[in-house]
């Protein structure tokens, strides 16, 4: 059943683009919308017996000889993810709708999205981590898409690049990293390399599969310093932004280490790693979005600072494995504040995002500097960036206080972590996450009031901007309303949604999870509010004063520069490198070719396992065998001197049907059919190919070369005459055609070639087929889609 | 000077015909007897550049209104799709299975899932060779000009 919930939006999608040219527009977006809306309702009829720690399971066998099943299991952590993938998606589907302007295509954009859905989906719900990692992989080839949705702007295309290099670099390592779980486990499941896990500490891999595994969990997260992909992937559309990066996809690291804390938690490194990580990303990230001009990047780096703070919270929380007691209760907190603050961080920065969206589409520009006084022309934007930004500040009647709060109190805690030196230690994570709060204030205030107060920038392009459309303003007002909801009502998510979560992550947690209050009276968490909200308000009335400070950052130290250089560094080392072998000669790639088989084949076979040619029992050969054998040297040795290239295709021709009319002697019917067919459609193949071809001229080469040539020439028929005689007396394994001679009862097939292609190895002429396809696709656009000369490029029309 | 091709468009209208039968009749018969759905898919793909070599490319899109790269791509998604189909039922994945029926005029006949399973293989073969050699010719007719 969980299956079919995840394949529904590919189904969707599939679907979109095959009707697309029937039907309205419009339409395509509602389709695509009632998808989300019909998985939330599905999935939140399973949230009172998820309460009540049940959990639903679907298991397919696909690869059951290597124990690999696509098991889907939806417990208290998957249940909270699964609920903001679709309820988020719904609500940005629906922003969406009136978003899009009418010259974007509506089919790619929900293909694409709906693509995603499916790929988070599956990322949450997987239990195999094979499956796990292909869904991972998904999603980030769907934001790929996503972000270079505009793909005729140039930074659009390099941000998806960006993104989807530096994710799939932490996929690949995530991937090395599962390989060794399943190593150390002997098992691909999530459940069972999780139970295995804890006894497993002295295992060899135990730390490097750690070390992968978070890898991939901060690439996808944007934790520093892999954070810089994520304010490029900006350059997607707004709902885009709203939905991918900042709601679910980059939440998909934070769930893959809340649900490996069972596993790994209690380990002293993956604690620090992970606290160290967060903490610099949620400094950094807040720090970096103070200098920002541009609306979308401040909300950007906004969104990477709040990802390591849900970080810090899995860190500090992780220790919750190894310890009892009180110690046990004070770390559960944590990791009951990241769930808490992640479902907090999903509505209001979606609202935020949206907002922005708003602004951007009714002013035309999102640049802080010509923005101003919006508030009289947009007054319920205006409320809608109020109580996001404040939620985001941490003020209080917006859920944003209450995990800022808790996640202060969970920071100060780890100063009695019971190690040297843990007080001092402890005192510094306060004060950086002290001050990357203060950072938040500020920016928050910024977003706001630097967008919809003041006196607006009036120059001669200047429009009266007018309110947005009902259908833009529904979707954040209902994230605005559950900004204010959650604030006065956080026990009923604390208890159907988050405890439940909890006692994935920690065994028994729910009983240890706190209640959450506004109020605590008054303790060291309120006053650092307070400091907060006062020293920010300073900051911000004073930020002309300290804002230019920033410039003095250097440019060239940033890890956007050093990316940059890599890339291009290792872009002009591969040019290099290729164009020494790749001249575009045809005869030297046969010559590479033909040396590595001689080499491969022929020596490997000589030094392995001396060859035995014997000729013991040979069969008689008939005349008509032996002519066809001289008509074929013949027309072999008539090739080298032909004068032009039709008599040289005619005779290559000679040479393809005569192997045809061998199949037919030695009664291979199969194969002598499909041998004559291909003959025809190469030739007219050759013929078409014609006039690509340059002019036929006999090359001159010097005396050592031709003699190279020659050798090469005679060993490579040497090779294959040896193999072709030494086959018959190969035994070093058995043969396996007795295995196919129980296709009539195995597969109801008497024509054993075809139960081997159709049924035996049917995976192989599957992929085959594909690859046939992937080919096809490829020579249509390289011939088709060339830039003509002195054409624009085409990604640029 | 203009090239009379009458004989060659009067007898490619014939021989095609019997090209498709000889086609389909081999995408049928692989089961037991040589043939099966790369075989047919490429007898089949070779009558359709039979027709596209002697008339020219339009007059023939007319008569056939088929987008081949459409058709490799339906026939890679019938290929996958009759793969994973079995996963549903229970089945490992490219599970194929055989029956026997009687049919109405065919009598006694066994009707196997390894056909769609063919048939998707024949579509991709068929979509990709034509759609090979048509972008190839057409890319080389403007290259002339």
């Amino acid at each position: 059943m969980l299956f079919f919930y995840i394949v529904l939006p590919l189904f969707v999608a599939v679907g979109i683009t095959l009707i697309s040219s029937k039907i309205r527009r419009d339409l395509i977006g509602w389709v695509a919308f009632s998808v989300p809306v019909i998985l939330f309702a599905l999935f939140a009829r399973h949230i009172p017996s998820i309460a009540s720690s049940e959990s639903i399971q679907t298991t397919f066998s696909w690869i059951p000889t290597y124990g690999i099943d696509l098991t889907f299991i939806l417990d208290g952590l998957s249940l909270i993810f699964v609920l903001l993938i679709t309820g988020v998606g719904a609500l940005v589907i629906l922003y969406s709708i009136f978003y899009l302007s009418p010259t974007d295509s509506f089919t790619h954009f929900y293909t694409y999205l709906l693509l995603f859905m499916t790929a988070m989906l599956g990322v949450v719900l997987s239990d195999s981590i094979i499956v796990l990692y292909v869904f991972w992989e998904l999603t980030s080839i769907s934001s790929f898409l996503l972000i270079a949705f505009w793909f005729h702007r140039k930074n659009s295309r390099n941000g998806a690049i960006k993104s989807l290099l530096i994710t799939m670099t932490g996929g690949f390592a995530m991937l090395a990293g599962f390989l060794m779980l399943h190593v150390m486990t002997g098992s691909f499941s999530v459940r069972t390399i999780l139970t295995e896990l804890p006894q497993l500490t002295e295992h060899a891999l135990f730390y490097p599969a750690m070390a992968l595994v978070l890898l991939g969990a901060f690439t996808k997260s944007a934790q520093f310093p892999f954070h810089i992909w994520l304010p490029d992937a900006m350059e997607a559309p707004t709902p885009v932004s709203a939905y991918l990066h900042s709601a679910t996809m980059v939440k998909a690291g934070i769930y893959l280490i809340a649900r490996f804390t069972p596993g790994f938690g209690g380990d002293m490194y993956w604690f620090w790693v992970i606290t160290a990580v967060g903490l610099v990303t949620l400094f950094w990230g807040s720090f970096n979005a103070v200098r920002q001009n541009d609306l979308k990047a401040l909300l950007a780096f906004s969104t990477i600072s709040q990802l390591g703070l849900i970080m810090t919270l899995l860190g500090i929380g992780s220790a919750a494995a190894n310890v009892t007691g009180e110690a046990k209760a004070l770390y559960t907190f944590a990791l009951f504040t990241a769930l808490f603050h992640l479902v907090n961080h999903s509505t209001f920065k979606g609202a935020l995002f949206m907002v922005v969206g708003i602004v951007d589409h009714q002013v035309g520009t999102r640049d802080l500097r010509r923005l101003g006084g919006l508030m009289r022309f947009l007054p319920i934007t205006f409320g809608l960036a109020i109580i996001g930004s404040f939620s985001m500040a941490g003020l209080p009647l917006f859920n944003g206080f209450l995990s800022k709060e808790m996640f202060l109190t969970a920071v100060l805690s780890v100063s009695e972590l019971p190690i040297p030196g843990g007080a001092q230690l402890g005192w510094f994570i306060v004060l950086v996450a002290w001050a990357a709060s203060l950072f938040t204030f500020v920016y928050s205030m910024i977003l706001v009031f630097r967008t919809f107060t003041g006196r607006p920038i009036i120059d001669e392009e200047y429009k009266i901007p007018q309110e947005a459309s009902v259908g833009m303003l529904i979707p954040p007002s209902i994230l605005a309303t559950l900004v204010i909801g959650l604030f006065f009502f956080p026990t009923i998510l604390s208890d159907y949604l988050l405890k439940p979560a909890i006692d994935v992550l920690v065994d028994g947690g729910s009983a240890l999870a706190p209640d959450i209050y506004a109020w605590h009276g008054f303790n060291t968490e309120l006053y650092l509010t307070v400091a907060i909200i006062a020293l920010g308000s300073l900051a911000y009335f004073l930020l002309k004063k300290w804002r230019p400070y920033y410039q003095y950052i250097p440019s060239e130290w940033s890890f956007n520069n050093l990316f940059r250089k890599t890339l291009s560094g290792y872009e002009r080392l591969g040019e290099r490198v290729t164009t020494r072998y790749m001249n575009g000669n045809l005869p030297s790639y046969f010559l590479y070719i033909f040396s590595f088989f001689i080499i491969a084949v022929g020596v490997t076979w000589f030094v392995v396992d001396p060859i035995a040619v014997t000729f013991d029992s040979p069969s008689s050969i008939t005349v008509y065998e032996g002519l066809l054998a001289v008509v074929m040297a013949a027309a072999a040795v008539a090739i080298l001197f032909a004068q032009s290239r039709l008599t040289a295709i005619l005779l290559n021709g000679v040479l393809g049907f005569s192997i045809a009319i061998f199949f037919v002697f030695f009664r291979a019917p199969d194969l002598a059919l499909t041998q004559l067919v291909i003959e025809a459609v190469t030739t007219v193949l050759f013929l078409v190919c014609f006039n690509y071809l340059p002019e036929w001229k006999v090359e001159k080469l010097s005396v050592t070369k031709k003699v190279r040539n020659g050798l090469i020439a005679i060993l490579g028929g040497l090779t294959v005459t040896i193999v072709g005689l030494a086959v018959n007396n190969y035994s070093k394994f058995e043969s396996i055609s007795s295995y196919y001679e129980g296709s009539y009862e195995l597969a109801g097939g008497r024509n054993i070639v075809n139960a081997i292609l159709g049924d035996f190895r049917a995976f192989d002429t599957m992929l085959e087929g594909l690859v046939l396809f992937i080919a096809g696709i490829g020579v249509f656009t390289l011939i088709r889609m060339r830039q003509k000369k002195g054409a624009e490029p085409r990604e640029n029309q | 000077m203009k090239i009379n091709d009458v004989i060659l468009k009067t007898v490619v209208k014939g021989v095609v015909l019997i090209i498709l039968t000889l086609s389909i009749y081999l995408f049928l018969s692989g089961h037991h007897t040589p043939g099966g759905g790369f075989i047919g898919g490429l007898v089949m793909a070779s009558a359709f550049v039979l027709l596209f070599l002697t008339y020219d490319v339009e007059t023939v899109s007319e008569g056939i209104p088929i987008s081949f790269k459409k058709m490799s791509a339906v026939g890679v998604l019938i290929s996958v799709s009759s793969a994973t189909f079995p996963i549903f039922l229970g089945q490992p994945f490219l599970s194929q299975s055989f029956g026997y029926f009687d049919l109405p005029i065919f009598g006694k006949t066994e009707l196997a899932t390894v056909t769609i399973f063919e048939a998707g293989i024949a579509l991709t073969v068929v979509g990709v060779v034509v759609n090979i050699i048509l972008s190839i010719s057409e890319g080389s007719n403007k290259w002339k000009a």
